[in-house]
């Protein structure tokens, strides 16, 4: 047998663990990382290159002179401040993400296995046509299948995420009454619509018209009629979410669009929730004209910091003509890329172009890896299960926590207001920081505006039961807290994040948008970045 | 000098034909920490129930109407420098705009602030 001759302790020491700051301000693997311009030197390049030989400017006198500023790090460097930065992330791959109507789910790696498939991910938007017809073929199928999961004959697929996709739905609707020759100004909107519903059309020049909640949350048909009936001959469109922002299905959505068709309006439906109903209800049978779909969201590609968006726009046949250029049309046994006026045939009538390029190439190999590996069974079920997770912590918190509008089943997301927090001296603010110090990313909060204190929870079916029964416990342990009066636990809250409670009112008051280097007279560095 | 408060929480004292408007104190208390305001431009023609100015707080944004008929005479430029006053001095210093009105009768309309109370306690 072998000695411990070298004296080494075998067993952890016992005593407490000192509470103590360090010198570099480092908490072990918790490094406080300084912003990329204090750590680079503008005078340095990082990297050892040549200087160029016999370079022609041809920029007639505008060339810049002075330096651009811009850090100079090594290869070491930035990978060290960049991998710092990203462990004080919150991210999808590192904990539930309960984000409502933001459906935060995970991102299969399979996706990104297809999407890192050289002849997808080196193809570059200008190589002929006639080089990538897999390419075209990939959006075709995809747009097959979005068409064939919304009930509806055709998709815009470049709108680069949801908001600009609301923007190409309600262009096409424009379009669609300009060629009518009619003069609609007015938009419906729902109070518990997505804000970005009512900013889209007007930034397209419509007026706003809103529409209240029913004491149930959902929009009440005659309340549509009502507005139909005082606009006269105006109203151009209804943008309405589905489900809805307070996580409950329109009930009446078919009659809501049978009366917006009859006054010769279109249906805007938004479809930020759609994860709730992919392969149990098709929009295009409610009635919808067009409707965005969010791959980041529905669909499994990334989201946030994580990629880029992607929102194509289903739209019914009375709309499928004005479908922006370009797209891609099944021709005579191939595919024709059509990108010019020239090439439309008869009864196409784009309402222009909205992008360069056919969209986000990226997304739509993983949003298309994620339909082919599921299945279209296997996309009922995750809806099927997303909705039920919903349910689960709605039912796990429904006592503690209050739902404002009765102990109904929800869909995706379940959303509960802040009277439970009454005369608790702790605001809804508070308990999604004590969250944090939890190891949650809180849910959404004040949103949607059509209830006090509003917190909206969206599990996505990615979770399994072991995770939501965490979160339910951590959520039950927290509210507790704070209705036994144990305030400190969130007044001051995050404690245990690497930044406590920031000054939203300052940071709104006077922001600081741009670093400016510390004067040459500050020798406490530190002190200039404060 | 009289003053007169509307349901969306505005208020309006009115001198001659000249009403110099702002929000409540109960509006600048359920809105939070003010952080920007935006103001009618002089000389703008306004009906009852338009927008007439924006204000926005860490939690909200808000639009601010008229309740009655007028045309904008002047705006309270130290509120876009110092959107803070709205919290500090909603019912006096820190108002928003003047408007002058078309149709004094409008004002019947409205709320004393006996009245503004105990609407206000009804919420």
């Amino acid at each position: 047998m072998s000695m411990n001759t070298q004296g080494r302790p075998t067993a952890p020491g016992t005593a407490d663990a000192p509470v103590h700051t360090t010198f570099t301000g480092n908490k072990a693997l918790n490094m406080e990382e300084p912003l990329i311009f204090e750590i680079g030197r503008t005078d340095i390049c990082g990297v050892d290159l040549d200087e160029p030989e016999k370079v022609e400017l041809r920029l007639g006198g505008h060339e810049r002179l002075s330096s651009l500023e811009l850090p100079a790090l090594s290869e070491p460097e930035t990978m060290r401040h960049y991998v710092r930065m990203s462990r004080n992330n919150y991210a999808i791959d590192s904990g539930l993400y309960p984000l409502g109507s933001c459906t935060m789910k995970h991102n299969p790696r399979l996706n990104e296995k297809m999407a890192r498939v050289p002849g997808f991910a080196d193809i570059h938007p200008l190589q002929p046509v006639s080089t990538v017809p897999g390419a075209f073929e990939l959006i075709a199928e995809l747009a097959d299948w979005l068409m064939k999961l919304t009930g509806t004959t055709a998709v815009a697929m470049s709108p680069k995420a949801g908001a600009h996709g609301e923007q190409c739905g309600m262009m096409a609707i424009k379009k669609a009454i300009m060629e009518k020759g009619e003069d609609r100004s007015i938009v419906l909107v729902p109070e518990s619509a997505h804000g970005t519903n009512p900013a889209t059309a007007a930034l397209l020049g419509f007026k706003v018209v809103s529409i209240p909640a029913r004491d149930n949350g959902t929009v009440d048909p005659a309340a549509v009629i009502e507005k139909i009936r005082e606009n006269d001959g105006k109203v151009a469109a209804l943008m309405l979410t589905n489900p809805n922002t307070c996580g409950l299905f329109e009930p009446d959505i078919i009659a809501i669009a049978d009366a917006i068709h009859e006054a010769g309006a279109y249906f805007y439906c938004d479809g930020a929730n759609f994860n709730a109903i992919v392969g149990k209800a098709k929009p295009g049978d409610l009635g919808v004209d067009a409707m965005h779909i969010n791959l980041h969201k529905t669909f499994s590609t990334p989201h946030g910091g994580g990629g880029p968006g992607s929102g194509p726009v289903v739209l019914s046949d009375r709309l499928a003509a004005y479908a922006p250029l370009p797209f891609i049309r099944q021709g005579d046994g191939e595919l024709e890329v059509v990108e010019t006026t020239s090439q439309l045939d008869e009864g196409e009538k784009p309402f222009g172009r909205m992008t360069a390029f056919h969209g986000q190439m990226g997304m739509f190999v993983r949003a298309l890896s994620y339909m082919l590996s599921h299945g279209s069974d296997g996309l009922k079920q995750a809806s099927e299960d997303a909705v039920l997770n919903a349910n689960y912590v709605r039912v796990g918190l429904q006592d503690l926590m209050t739902l404002p509008y009765g102990e109904h089943p929800c869909m995706h997301e379940v959303l509960f207001d802040d009277s439970f927090l009454k005369d608790t001296g702790v605001t809804t603010l508070d308990f999604a920081k004590a969250m944090i110090d939890e190891g949650y990313h809180p849910m959404t909060m004040y949103f949607p505006l059509v209830v006090h204190g509003a917190m909206l929870i969206e599990p996505t079916e990615s979770e399994s039961r072991a995770s939501l029964d965490l979160f339910v416990a951590t959520l039950r342990d927290l509210v507790m807290s704070a209705q036994q009066g144990d305030t400190q636990r969130f007044e001051g809250a995050p404690y245990l994040a690497p930044r406590r409670r920031l000054d939203e009112t300052q940071a709104a008051r006077k922001p600081i948008l741009k670093w400016t280097p510390p004067s040459p007279t500050d020798v406490e560095p530190k002190a200039a970045a404060e | 000098m009289s003053t007169y408060f509307s349901e969306d929480h505005e208020w309006l004292k009115v001198d001659g034909d000249v009403a110099t408007i702002g929000i409540t104190n109960y509006a600048q208390a359920q809105l939070g920490d003010v952080v920007f305001v935006e103001l009618p431009e002089n000389g703008k023609t306004l009906s009852k129930g338009d927008e007439a100015a924006v204000v926005e707080s860490v939690k909200a944004a808000s639009e601010v109407y008229v309740p009655v008929d007028g045309e904008v005479v002047e705006g309270n430029e130290a509120l876009v420098e110092e959107p803070a006053k709205v919290n500090e001095d909603p019912e006096n210093s820190a108002w928003f705009f003047k408007l002058k009105l078309s149709d004094k009768s409008q004002l019947d309309g409205l709320m004393d602030e006996a009245a503004y109370k105990a609407y206000v306690d009804t919420l």
